[in-house]
């Protein structure tokens, strides 16, 4: 309004430092991916059941090969489900 | 040749207790028979599935860890697919880091259990307190 000289943005520049993403299992040390615990399983899933990609996890690809087996298997014995809406 | 091997399978729940007892009984008495070892048993009890599996939008799963030939993992399998009473099965090899997740798991469903069982007795009266308490 008044102050001209100010420039304005419609949306504020990003300057926020990212967090850098890590791989949660060499974090914590997990070495083997359980398929019949689906409440752990859901982390890594989006909410139509589709397996969530390496750059949004942050996962290694080790564990992230780990966990694809992991959730096929728990689809295998209906614990999760191959297709669905509104997953957790 | 030795390996374990982990199988879960999904029996229909229109089962009574007896036949699910009775399915379970012939698996454990087929691996013993064919030269296995049973590590680990484990029953989960009637789960919902989370999509139906032959009209069926229930079932009781069952847990077998055991110690076989591998040849033996396909006269199990063959087994299952025979068996009416099975919705789905899967078998699974252990590496070295699943037998010690699957030891661990144990170990803590052990101690859990004990803990549960434990204190029961110290959780009873408190619910009752917390119930005269709201009729006051």
């Amino acid at each position: 309004m008044a102050n001209n000289n100010e420039i304005r943005y419609l949306n504020p520049p990003t300057v926020e430092v990212r967090k850098k993403k890590y791989c949660r299992f060499k974090k914590a040390g997990i070495k083997y991916v359980d398929y019949k615990d689906p409440e752990f399983l859901k982390k890594f899933l989006n909410e139509q059941g589709k397996i969530l990609p390496r750059r949004i996890t942050g996962t290694s690809l080790k564990f992230q090969r780990k966990v694809a087996q992991a959730v096929k298997r728990a689809r295998s014995i209906a614990l999760l489900p191959y297709v669905t809406d509104l997953l957790k | 040749m030795i390996k374990q091997y982990e199988t879960v399978f999904i029996a229909t729940p229109v089962l009574s207790d007896v036949q699910m007892k009775e399915a379970v009984a012939k698996y454990t008495k087929l691996i013993a028979d064919n030269g296995g070892e049973i590590v680990y048993e484990e029953d989960w009890g009637l789960k919902q599935l989370a999509y139906p599996i032959q009209h069926k939008t229930s079932g009781f799963y069952y847990l077998i860890e055991f110690k076989a030939d591998p040849q033996f993992v396909g006269t199990l399998e063959t087994q299952y697919h025979r068996d009416e009473r099975i919705l789905r099965y899967l078998t699974v090899a252990l590496d070295k880091n699943a037998v010690a997740y699957a030891e661990h798991r144990r170990q803590t469903r052990a101690a859990k259990a004990a803990a549960a069982a434990a204190p029961q007795p110290e959780e009873a009266p408190k619910a009752e307190a917390e119930e005269t308490e709201t009729e006051e």
